[in-house]
C-alpha cells in the first residue's frame, strides 16, 4: 500500500478549480481513488453533484478519459466502455501489456435509487470495473430530496420536519448489503476522514479481477446544515458511532477494518448537522432512541460476522 | 436458423436477415435485450458469438435502457456497436436516444415496428420509431427483407460518415417483414467487409495519452451551438444517404435512393407510404393500371432527416395525395408523415389536395383493397378538387 508521500507525488488527475461547494466530501474521495489507481483510469460519473460540478463546458476537471451519459446508468455505461476494451484487446488493436482500469462514480441517489438496476446487472455480469458510490445521503444536485440512503429521521426537502411528520420515517438502504448479496469479489465501506483505508481499499479493489465496490460517505455541508471545515470530523464521527461502519467483504469473508474503542452515541454526529435538530428535542427522544437501535443491531450484527464466511 | 449459402438466392426471414448482416458487419460490441418481434435478432447474433463466428463482445444487458446506454459507452470507447430492439424497449430507450445522438456517436439499431402500449399488443405499426422521430437519429423504413438486410450496411456507412456522425435506425415491420420468409440474396463476407471499411474513431474513451471530457454539462451559453452543429450534421446525412446508396447500387446492383417511386411519374394521384404497406399498395396500382387509372406511389425511405424537398418535386405533377400513417401522432391532425408531406408542399406552385389516412394500428391487416379504397377516394378528389373528410382512420 502506498504511503501519504507516495500518494503526494502522483499526478493530479483531477483538477482544481472545480465547483463542488467548500467542505465537499467528494473532491478528496476522488483525488485519492485516483492517486491508488496504479494504471490509467477511465471513468464515468451519474449526474449529481460530481459531474454538474467538475465540467462546465468548456472546462473539465478530469485529466482522464472519462464520460457522463445520463443519472441512472453509470454502471451500464461502464459496461460498455470496458467491453469495447476487452473487444479491442481481443482484436490486438490495444497492446496486451496496456492495462487500463474502469471505474464509475455516482452519488446515493444515482446508486441506491435509480440506478440500482443498472448496477445490479453490471455487477451479475461481472464486468471488470470499480463502482464507487460516494453518499451524501440525499438527491443534493437538485437541493436536497430524501433518497433510499437518507438516514432514518433526518429532514430533507422531500421529507421535512413538519408538525406531524418529523423528517424521513423509513430505516435507510443496506446497500452494501445488497452489492454483497451479488457475489462479487470485493466490496467495502469507507470514509474520507480515514485516507489510509480509503486509499488501501481503492487499491485492492483496482487490483481485484472482475466488479468491485466502495460505498463511501460524502460530508455534504449543504444539506447536512454542517459547517463546511467540521466535513472531515463529521466523517470520522460517523464512523466512530457506528452510523458508517468501515468494513469490506473480500471474497465472502467479512472483515470490519475499525473497531471504535468506545462507540460513541449517535446524538454527537447527529448535534453537528442541522437535518437531525427536531430529533434532538427532549419530546422526539423515541425517534432518536429508534435510530440508535438501527445503528447497534447492525453493528451488532457485523460484530457477530466480523472474520467469518457470509 | 442456419444460413450455409453466402452467395446467390436464399429465402430468409426479416430477423435472420437482419442478424446475418450483423455477423458480416462483425461489429466490436453488442448490448441488446430481448423483445417480440426482434428477439430472434438477439438470438441468432448470440448464436454466432457462441459459436465463433463474430469477435463481437456482447452484452445481455438487463434492460433498453442499459443497452443504449453501454452502446453509448462502448462507442465512445471507439467501438462499432450495434443493437436491436422494438416498442416498448425502443421507449425505454427514448432517454439514451437523445443522448447518444447529442454525443455525435454512430451507433447501428435496428428497430422491428411494434404497437406501443397501452393496450398491449405484439404487432407491427410505427408508433415505437415514430415516437423517437425527432431524437436526431437517421431513420431508415425498410420495405422488405432485401432491403432491411441492405439498409443495415449503409447504416454503417451514413453513421459512420465524418460529415455526419449520427446514430442510424433501420427500421423494417414487425412481423410481415421480420417473421415472413422471402428470397433475396446475401453479399460475400469479403464483398460487405470492402464496403463498410474499418471504423477508426476520431476520439476515443481508451486513448488514455489523449483524455477527453464527452457529456459535459452546458449553460445557456452554449448549449444551442452544440444543437445547431447536430442540426447541420443531420441536415448533411441527405446527400450522404444518396451517395452511399449509389455506391452500393454500384457495386451489388441494387441502388437506392431517398425514396421509391412508384408508377408516379404520370400519375394523377397518388398513396405516399413507408415500409411494407408499400408492397400491397403496388398490387392496388397494378390492378387499377390495368383499368386505366393514373395512379401512383411515393415510398419515402429516408425519414429523418426528412428529404422535404425531393417529396414536393416528386408529388408536383400528382392532383391528390393521401399520406397513410401505420401511428397516429394524437396530434389530432393525421400522422407524422402526413404533417411531413404536407408542410413539404407548402412552397409548391401547383399543391395537390391531401388527405391523411391512419391504417394498420396493431397489425391490422391492410388489403389491396383498402388501398384501392383509397385510391377511388383520391380520383373523386382529384376530380372535384375537394377533400370531403381531410383525416381518417381506415382498415377498421
Ligand atoms: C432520469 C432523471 N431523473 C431525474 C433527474 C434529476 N436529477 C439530477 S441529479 C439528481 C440527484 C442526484 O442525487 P445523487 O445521486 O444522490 O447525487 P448528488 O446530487 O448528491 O451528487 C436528480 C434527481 C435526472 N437528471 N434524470
Amino acid at each position: 500500500m502506498a504511503t501519504l508521500k507516495e500518494l503526494a507525488k502522483k499526478n493530479e488527475l483531477f483538477s482544481g478549480g472545480h465547483r463542488l461547494c467548500t467542505g465537499c466530501g467528494i473532491p478528496p474521495i476522488v483525488r485519492l481513488i485516483l492517486r491508488s489507481a496504479n494504471a490509467p483510469v477511465v471513468a464515468t460519473t451519474a449526474t449529481g453533484c460530481l459531474e454538474v460540478g467538475t465540467t462546465i463546458y468548456p472546462y473539465t476537471a478530469w485529466r482522464i478519459p472519462w464520460i457522463h451519459s445520463a443519472f441512472e446508468n453509470a454502471a451500464a455505461t461502464i459496461s460498455g466502455i470496458e467491453t469495447a476494451y476487452r473487444a479491442f484487446k481481443k482484436k490486438g488493436k490495444i497492446p496486451k501489456e496496456k492495462d487500463i482500469k474502469f471505474v464509475a462514480f455516482g452519488g446515493d441517489g444515482g446508486t441506491y435509487d435509480i440506478g440500482l438496476q443498472a448496477l445490479s446487472g453490471a455487477l451479475e455480469r461481472g464486468h471488470n470495473f470499480l463502482y464507487v458510490c460516494y453518499d451524501n445521503g440525499a438527491y443534493m444536485n437538485t437541493g436536497i430530496q430524501r433518497s433510499g440512503a437518507t438516514p432514518f429521521g433526518a429532514a430533507t426537502t422531500t421529507s421535512p420536519a413538519g408538525d406531524i411528520i418529523l423528517g424521513k420515517q423509513e430505516v435507510r438502504k443496506d446497500l452494501t448489503r445488497i452489492v454483497v448479496a451479488h457475489n462479487v469479489p470485493y466490496a467495502a465501506q469507507a470514509s474520507p476522514h480515514n485516507w489510509a483505508d480509503l486509499s488501501k481499499k481503492a487499491e485492492k479493489a483496482l487490483k481485484t479481477n472482475g466488479p468491485t465496490f466502495l460505498n463511501i460517505i460524502s460530508p455534504c455541508p449543504l444539506g447536512w446544515y454542517s459547517k463546511p471545515e467540521e466535513s472531515i470530523e463529521a466523517a470520522k464521527v460517523a464512523v466512530d458511532t457506528c452510523y458508517w461502519p468501515l468494513y469490506e467483504v473480500e471474497n465472502g469473508v467479512l472483515k470490519i477494518n475499525y473497531k471504535p474503542k468506545q462507540k460513541r452515541p449517535i446524538g454527537d454526529w447527529l448535534k453537528m448537522q442541522g437535518r437531525f435538530k427536531h430529533l434532538l428535542k427532549p419530546e422526539n427522544q423515541a425517534l432518536l432512541d429508534k435510530l440508535q437501535g438501527c445503528i447497534d443491531a447492525e453493528w451488532e450484527r457485523l460484530l457477530s460476522l466480523d472474520g467469518k464466511v457470509i | 436458423m442456419a444460413i450455409t449459402m453466402t452467395k446467390g438466392q436464399v429465402g430468409l426471414t426479416g430477423n435472420t436477415a437482419v442478424a446475418y448482416a450483423m455477423k458480416q458487419i462483425n461489429p466490436d460490441v453488442c448490448a441488446a435485450y430481448p423483445i417480440t418481434p426482434s428477439t430472434q435478432i438477439v438470438e441468432e447474433f448470440s448464436g454466432y458469438v457462441a459459436d465463433g463466428a463474430v469477435d463481437t463482445e456482447f452484452i445481455t444487458v438487463e434492460s433498453e435502457h442499459s443497452a443504449m446506454s453501454a452502446c453509448i459507452g462502448a462507442s465512445a470507447a471507439g467501438a462499432r456497436v450495434m443493437t436491436a430492439t422494438s416498442s416498448q424497449g425502443l421507449a425505454l430507450m427514448w432517454e439514451m436516444l437523445y443522448i447518444a445522438s447529442g454525443m455525435r456517436l454512430p451507433i447501428i439499431l435496428t428497430n422491428v415496428n411494434r404497437a406501443l402500449s397501452s393496450p398491449i399488443n405484439i404487432h407491427c405499426d410505427h408508433s415505437d420509431s415514430m415516437g423517437a422521430r425527432d431524437s436526431g437519429w437517421i431513420q431508415l423504413y425498410s420495405e422488405t427483407v432485401q432491403e432491411a438486410y441492405d439498409n443495415l450496411f449503409q447504416a454503417v456507412r451514413i453513421a459512420e460518415n465524418e460529415k455526419v456522425m449520427l446514430p442510424v435506425m433501420v427500421c423494417l415491420d414487425g412481423f410481415i417483414t421480420s417473421h415472413a420468409i422471402e428470397n433475396m440474396s446475401l453479399l460475400d463476407d469479403a464483398e460487405v467487409r470492402q464496403f463498410i471499411g474499418e471504423y477508426k474513431a476520431l476520439h476515443s474513451l481508451l486513448d488514455t495519452d489523449n483524455p477527453v471530457t464527452y457529456g459535459a454539462m452546458t449553460l445557456p451559453d452554449t448549449y444551442i451551438e452544440f444543437k445547431r452543429q447536430q442540426s447541420d450534421a443531420i441536415a448533411r446525412a441527405k446527400d450522404v444517404v444518396s451517395e452511399i446508396g449509389k455506391d452500393f447500387g454500384n457495386r451489388f446492383g441494387r441502388e437506392y435512393g431517398l425514396m421509391e417511386k412508384y408508377m408516379l411519374d404520370d400519375a394523377d394521384v397518388a398513396i405516399v407510404i413507408l415500409s411494407s404497406a408499400a408492397g400491397t399498395t403496388k398490387v392496388a396500382v397494378d390492378e387499377l393500371r390495368k383499368k386505366g387509372k393514373k395512379v401512383g406511389i411515393l415510398r419515402p425511405r429516408l425519414f429523418r432527416p426528412f428529404p422535404f424537398k425531393e417529396v414536393a418535386d416528386a408529388l408536383k405533377g400528382v392532383k391528390a395525395v393521401a399520406c397513410l400513417d401505420r401511428v397516429d401522432s394524437m396530434s389530432g391532425f393525421g400522422g407524422p408523415l402526413f404533417n411531413e408531406v404536407r408542410s413539404s408542399l407548402y412552397e409548391s406552385e401547383k399543391r395537390p389536395k391531401i388527405a391523411s389516412r391512419i391504417f394498420g394500428l396493431g397489425g391490422r391487416d391492410y388489403k389491396v383493397k383498402d388501398a384501392v379504397g383509397v385510391f377511388e377516394e383520391l380520383l373523386k378528389i382529384a376530380e372535384t378538387g375537394k377533400v370531403e373528410v381531410l383525416t381518417k382512420y381506415i382498415t377498421m
